[in-house]
């Protein structure tokens, strides 16, 4: 049998409609994209949304959150819906999709480099591992961080030395 | 939690607002710089560190607010200077900015160290939030490490930053001071390892680093009652961030 039930429907209906809720910050991502979204769940009167934040303090939740609510309220899939805030599992720049990269990348961003494979490092060895941005305006990898810290949580500071523009990176976390 | 006895979740607790309040305080000193930090690029790290900081607080509150049934702002700001449970660390103004780039260094590396086992926990909602925590801190972590070395390379700020981190030496300890009911937090998993276990472990790592810029630095252990004792620098900034709180019962933003 296919997965054509009624709640599976809505499910993908919902899904549907997350992919065009923009992310607060970056309006060029979808909040599908960028991976914040968990899980969906309908069950009964009950639509479900996991919610996952990028970074800990990031402010821009409350606003996701509402959106999400809103928005997902109006299809009408069921009576209520909750937007439940969890870190299990955890977000990682891993979980933006593809398209998401790119969306990025479109938009003056450097999408982040994949985490590093392999077993986890120890307590204070991770200091070795600077990311390497490629220039998001000409490809190239001859960039240097001016600041890992940028207008938002998520965001560092970028140059590049051969077109010699600035640029923020999506940081890698 | 309904699975822990009393003596247990008590243990807990104490443990949560530890890390809470340690991160709560570091924040807002850090967010005394925004707008006078020596460069620009200062003014966004140290301003970004800082709402990080106030993040996880706010986090590891509403895990403590969970798990005693109270509420995350009334533990933030309801409570007398006497109450929080910060590290003697952080109980100093911010000073100049060799001063907050040594105390920096000390903390961003213990709490490395702090984050690295509680990601660990047996407590399920505490190892994931210390997991998703560690990685942010990362950064914080580089940004540290970098001021550290370009202070001491300069002949101008190195005298600074070392006097900054002599004077620091016997409080930063007391980031693993001796929790009540520490025991029963090792044994049944909550805190994975002791903490002089992991004190030992941080100042094996800081202590060549330091003293390379310092000279050779005292013998010191975290000490007993080393997050109960807090001075006016901290009763001043205590007055700063509850201000709103208190002129507005309850007010929400």
């Amino acid at each position: 049998m296919v997965s054509t039930t009624p709640v599976k429907l809505d499910e993908r209906r919902v899904w549907e409609e997350l992919a065009r809720i923009p992310d607060p910050e970056i309006p060029a991502i979808s909040v599908v994209d960028l991976g914040v979204i968990g899980s969906v769940t309908v069950e009964g009167d009950r639509v479900r949304v996991e919610l996952l934040p990028t970074f800990v303090g990031c402010p821009a939740i409350g606003v996701m959150q509402a959106q999400i609510s809103e928005r997902i309220g109006a299809l009408e899939v069921a009576p209520a819906v909750e937007v439940i805030v969890t870190m299990d599992p955890p977000w990682t720049s891993d979980r933006i999709t593809p398209t998401g990269r790119e969306r990025l990348r479109l938009s003056g961003f450097a999408p982040p480099a994949p985490l590093p494979a392999g077993p986890a490092l120890g307590a204070l060895d991770e200091l070795a591992v600077l990311p390497i941005a490629e220039c998001p305006y000409c490809g190239s990898r001859n960039t240097t961080m001016e600041n890992p810290f940028g207008p938002t949580l998520c965001r560092a500071i970028y140059h590049c030395a051969d077109c010699r523009q600035p640029f923020e990176q999506f940081k890698r976390v | 939690m309904s699975d822990l006895d009393d003596a247990t979740r008590s243990a807990v607790a104490e443990l949560l607002l530890s890390l809470a309040d340690d991160e709560f305080v570091i924040g807002f000193w850090d967010s005394e710089w925004t707008g006078i930090a020596p460069m620009l690029e200062e003014d966004v790290a140290t301003s970004s560190i800082a709402q990080d900081e106030i993040g996880h607080a706010r986090a590891l509150y509403e895990l403590l607010a969970a798990l005693t049934d109270d509420d995350a702002d009334r533990i933030a700001y309801g409570r007398e200077p006497d109450a929080y449970r910060h590290a003697a660390l952080l109980d100093h103004r911010r000073g100049d900015w060799a001063f907050s780039v040594a105390r920096r260094y000390l903390y961003e590396t213990a709490d490395a160290v702090r984050l690295a086992s509680l990601a660990t926990s047996s407590h399920e909602p505490l190892a994931l939030l210390a997991g998703k925590m560690r990685r942010e801190e990362t950064y914080h972590l580089l940004h540290a490490d970098i001021w550290l070395r370009r202070l001491a390379a300069s002949p101008d700020s190195s005298g600074r930053l070392a006097d900054a981190l002599r004077s620091l030496w016997p409080d930063a300890q007391e980031i693993f001071a001796i929790l009540a009911g520490e025991e029963a937090l090792v044994r049944g998993g909550v805190l994975p390892t002791p903490l002089r276990a992991l004190h030992a472990e941080w100042q094996q790592h800081v202590r060549p680093v330091l003293e390379a810029i310092t000279g050779p630095l005292p013998d010191a252990v975290p000490t007993l009652g080393g997050r109960e004792r807090h001075g006016d620098d901290f009763r001043w900034l205590h007055g700063e961030f509850t201000m709103v709180a208190r002129q507005e019962a309850g007010v929400t933003w």
